[in-house]
């Protein structure tokens, strides 16, 4: 492996000192010269038009600056979300808003807009919309068939079976695809594994919800909002605020969490930016905290039929899944077709069948969250692979291996015809690692062990997902004061990637991190083009982009040097914040003396010619940094080698207190294949942070709805609580390990690792609990309740809904 | 804006109709700029209602008088953050039941968003703008913290850092058990509990090597 010097050694980031004084500022802290408040009005009904509304007694109340209705935005293309709208399709969905000195006031004149609703069919489980004759969540129907919304209703299949808690086959879709023979592979199996199954929807809830502030000054607008990306944001941003791209600034330098829930904003961010110049004042949108249990994102729920097929040595040789996705009423998500590609990366069938479709319910919108689909794959599927282990007899963890992708293994969905690949799995390595590291026949022994009215299960399961984008930009100037200013457009959520890989960028020029400075989060900075920080890709997209820029420059300041100390560029080292002649360490010049040559010199050195194929906003900003030193600005041509995949491996003990059902975890341990690791405390903060949000998929984290009115029960964070400390392994530290195998595809080795601990963390759990239960038991259902554990305990006793059933 | 008491009463416009006020800002160097009202709605009503309390109040924050005017119903998480500019206090869900808005209290960890600030007339506030030396030293949670890469977000992290301030200050000997039963009152989403956990080991450490806290 590479001998580097910053890659994959702790450091303190440069935002860290800011958050650790309060000095950090997110959405909510920034303040403007007259600022208001803006209050929402919220759908009071799942389903709904309004019929009549009359602002007039709001809008004369002293104090009231404006109102901001549906008919002020502009029309929103179906089946898109709209910030405001006329028709809600959810309780919860903000109608209005209004602007006022205060907030009281600004609620107040919320309370006294009349307004009449006329209320609409709703719906909220997606099998309900597919019986004959069921609601439709969306007037014009309840899903999409290509670009268009229409209706489809299971006529023909059998709803006694659904009625049973079997998933019916036979009803029409929307989406398929087919590799191998299935049915031949099926025949062939020497074990065969019919499941129904369900994953439930989960909400986002980052800490800091979805508050925005903007002002308009000199034609610009400033917004200040939480995303998790910062050059993404910019062009939806600009557009949903019907201006050009260079007339807003968007500051977002902190993001309290998003987790797919902010990708590029929120449409709630053209709120306050619309209403901040209708009324001509700065308006602060404070979103509270059940707002954001409403229209703050959630991933969806997935109601699956899933069969395997498996060799008698546990290798799965043929899958087949029907699966609806519970959508929400906005947008396409495509959870249950990325599911599917996961199913196929992770356990690697010879032949697989998918088909399935997305029905739209009165639910809260849907978005992509931490390994979209994955979770739901691992959720689902982890579970199955287990209870085949059990039933030939072999060890849970050698099924894993024996399934798991190796090498450029092909996977997913075929395009014309043929399988993608990855561009490398070493997940094999890191099992084997694990078996030693984490002592798997130790795990192994206490499995079953009875402590009191306590019993222990071992769990283990693995999980695959994206890791990475590539053909992004690196930006970065060598000042004359010495400095490396690195400009990174992907946003910071907390991952610190926007940090971390700034490193390749110095490692490239063999200069002391301590020159470097990173500007990032404000679209005034001059940000380059960047990857979306979503899917784990920016480690792998900015490890290359910046490794790009500082290869780059350390090529524009050897020719700087030959042209100043003569020779040619090649006789040259970069190291340590020189240029120098090799060998000759005294026969050089300084980053700052190369900046002011480089400015001399201009053209390339200074950013006054750039590269043609750097994308528009690169230009843009590199335009705007040219003459300040030595500007390199490069877009990643590294050779790609297929999807960029990481892989973590979940192993979890749990205690299960057979008297009353509840859980107690007691360790979690997690295994990785990610590339070389950029940055050990960042990566494993990923691993276990990933690792316990998938406790929570797992172990209680769930809605709960009133079928009557389509109304939420548990909308704080009381009722639909995050794992909290105590939920957690907390008397001794939790481990991991890595692989820690360069990608073949990317310059210094890295990949993403922020998705993939998520599912490992739910399925290692659920197959914990199994465990404890007996080897004959399975949960097809998660997140697992007490109830649910009780009813397997006492078979007299019935289970309290319909294991498919959604948000009860 | 001035020095100004500056109240306008609504006109009654109905049964319903409340009263309020618009833009309140108390004197001279009590305020800083960002002085904003979030909920003024009862004020006029309350002030002259039977028992009512005052409404200009000198509270100590981080070993420093400030004046402010307070709501009778304003929170301190509200006070700390719209009067007196300290908005390293996050909110977070405004019904205690995230912490985010923990600060100390006579050196007694507290939700901000669940104290009303009358309470805490002559009583000591800390906010993590408050742990910093005057000469830039960092308090050993804080040390913690930057030493260990603590954290991911850090949104819930001024409410987890006070909390943990309290711990050392009690019990710098905690295992790590007590440590999290000490901080069970605090929320992260991004459930970074591992390293908040080390964090707070190493907090301790550093409290016992005899660091100032």
């Amino acid at each position: 492996m590479a001998d580097y010097k910053l890659i994959g050694k702790n450091y303190t980031t440069p935002d860290i000192l800011a958050k650790v004084t309060g000095r950090s500022k997110y959405a909510e802290d920034f303040r403007a010269e007259g600022m208001v408040f803006a209050k929402l009005l919220l759908s009071p009904m799942p389903h709904a038009r309004v019929r009549r509304m009359d602002a007039s007694a709001a809008l004369a109340m002293p104090g009231v600056e404006g109102i901001l209705t549906a008919d002020d935005i502009p029309e929103t293309e179906a089946p898109n979300e709209a910030s405001l709208t006329n028709e809600p399709h959810y309780e919860g969905e903000p109608i209005l808003a209004i602007a006022a000195v205060d907030e009281e006031t600004a609620a107040a004149a919320v309370e006294a807009v009349d307004i009449e609703f006329e209320p609409l069919p709703f719906v909220l489980d997606p099998m309900e919309s597919l019986r004959p004759g069921g609601p439709n969540a969306r007037r014009q129907g309840n899903t999409m068939a290509g670009r268009d919304l229409s209706t489809i209703k299971w006529d023909s299949v059998d709803w006694s079976e659904f009625d049973r808690g079997i998933m019916p086959l036979g009803g029409e879709v929307t989406d398929e695809w087919e590799v191998g023979d299935v049915d031949a592979a099926f025949a062939a199996a020497d074990l065969v594994l019919d499941e129904s199954t369900f994953s439930a929807s989960l909400s986002h809830q980052p800490l800091e919800t979805r508050t925005s502030m903007a002002y308009w000054q000199n034609g610009k607008c400033y917004m200040h909002c939480s995303t998790q990306s910062t050059a993404r944001t910019e062009g939806g941003t600009a557009r949903a605020l019907g201006i050009d791209p260079t007339d807003l600034v968007l500051i977002a330098e902190y993001c309290g969490g998003g987790f797919g829930s902010k990708i590029a904003g929120c449409p709630q961010d053209q709120i306050s930016g619309l209403l901040s110049r209708k009324v001509g004042k700065p308006v602060m949108l404070r979103v509270t905290r059940q707002e954001e249990n409403f229209f703050g994102k959630a991933r969806p729920g997935i109601q699956t039929r899933a069969k395997f097929g498996f060799r008698s040595d546990g290798r799965v040789v043929a899958i087949d899944l029907m699966m609806v996705q519970d959508g929400g009423p906005y947008g396409r998500s495509g959870d249950y077709m990325s599911c599917a590609d996961q199913a196929s990366l992770m356990y690697q069938p010879e032949s697989m069948r998918v088909r399935g479709l997305t029905v739209y319910t009165n639910t809260p919108p849907r978005a992509a969250q931490r390994a979209p689909g994955g979770v739901q794959a691992v959720a689902m599927f982890a579970p199955i692979i287990d209870k085949a282990a059990k039933q030939l007899g072999i060890d849970r963890l050698e099924i894993v291996r024996v399934n798991a992708p190796e090498g450029q293994a092909v996977f997913g969905r075929p395009r014309q015809g043929v399988q993608g690949n990855v561009s490398s799995a070493f997940v094999k390595e890191a099992v084997d690692k694990a078996r030693d590291e984490f002592d798997w026949a130790g795990m192994q022994a206490r499995s079953k062990q009875r402590n009191g009215t306590k019993v222990t299960g071992i769990g283990v399961a693995l999980s695959s997902y994206s890791a990475g984008a590539s053909g992004v930009d690196g930006l970065l100037v060598i000042r004359p004061d010495g400095k490396v200013e690195i400009h990174n457009g992907a946003g910071n959520l907390g991952t610190e990637s926007f940090s971390d890989t700034s490193r390749p960028a110095m490692e490239a020029l063999d200069t002391p991190w301590e020159q470097a400075e990173i500007v990032w989060g404000d679209t005034s900075k001059h940000l380059p083009w960047s990857a979306v920080q979503a899917g784990s890709m920016t480690t792998h997209a900015h490890s290359r982009s910046n490794w790009a820029a500082g290869l780059q420059a350390k090529q524009f300041l050897q020719e700087i040097a030959a042209a100043q100390l003569g020779g040619s560029p090649g006789d040259f080292t970069v190291a340590n914040g020189r240029v120098y002649r090799s060998g000759s360490p005294s026969q050089g010049i300084s980053f700052g003396r190369a900046a002011e040559l480089a400015i001399r010199m201009g053209g390339k050195y200074d950013g006054h010619e750039l590269p043609e194929d750097i994308n528009e906003m690169t230009t843009r900003s590199a335009t705007g940094l040219a003459g300040r030193g030595l500007v390199s600005a490069a877009k990643d041509n590294f050779e790609t080698g297929g999807r960029n995949m990481s892989y973590a491996i979940g192993f979890a003990e749990v205690e299960v207190d057979i008297e009353t059902g509840a859980v107690q975890l007691k360790d979690y341990k997690v295994a990785s294949d990610a590339g070389t690791i950029l940055h050990p405390q960042n990566f494993g903060a990923q691993l276990h942070g990933g690792g316990i949000q998938g406790f929570g998929v797992a172990l209680g984290q769930k809605w709960v709805m009133d079928p009557q009115w389509g109304l939420h029960v548990a909308k704080r964070f009381y009722s639909n609580r995050p794992p909290t400390i105590l939920d957690v392994p907390h008397e001794s530290e939790m481990a991991w390990t890595s692989a820690d195998l360069p990608d073949p595809f990317n310059p210094v080795g890295c990949k993403g690792i922020g998705e993939a601990p998520v599912g490992a963390g739910a399925g290692a759990v659920l197959n914990a609990i199994a465990d404890a239960l007996g080897d004959d038991v399975q949960f097809n259902r998660s997140p697992v309740m007490r109830d649910m554990i009780l009813t397997k305990l006492n078979p007299e006793l019935r289970e309290a809904h319909n294991p498919l059933t959604t948000h009860v | 804006m001035g020095d100004v008491e500056h109240i306008q009463t609504a006109e009654q416009q109905g049964v319903s109709r409340r009263s309020f006020i618009k833009g309140v800002i108390a004197t001279g160097a009590s305020v800083s700029a960002s002085n904003y009202v979030l909920r003024s709605g009862h004020g006029v009503a309350l002030a002259q209602a039977p028992g009512s309390v005052e409404r200009l109040v000198t509270l100590t924050v981080n070993g420093q008088q400030r004046r402010v005017d307070v709501m009778p119903q304003e929170t301190l998480a509200t006070t700390l953050r719209y009067k007196l500019g300290l908005t390293g206090t996050k909110i977070g869900c405004d019904r205690a039941e995230c912490g985010a808005c923990t600060v100390l209290v006579d050196g007694v960890a507290h939700y901000g968003c669940s104290t009303l600030t009358h309470q805490v007339r002559g009583r000591e506030v800390m906010t993590i703008e408050g742990l910093e030396g005057a000469d830039g030293s960092l308090h050993p949670v804080q040390q913690a913290v930057v030493d260990l890469q603590g954290f991911q977000c850090a949104f819930c992290m001024s409410g987890f850092v006070m909390s943990m301030v309290e711990l050392t200050n009690e019990n710098p000997d905690a295992t790590r058990a007590e440590a999290a039963q000490h901080l069970s009152g605090n929320l992260c989403r991004c459930v970074d509990y591992n390293r908040i956990l080390n964090v707070a080991e190493r907090a301790c450490e550093l409290t016992r090597n005899g660091m100032r806290s």
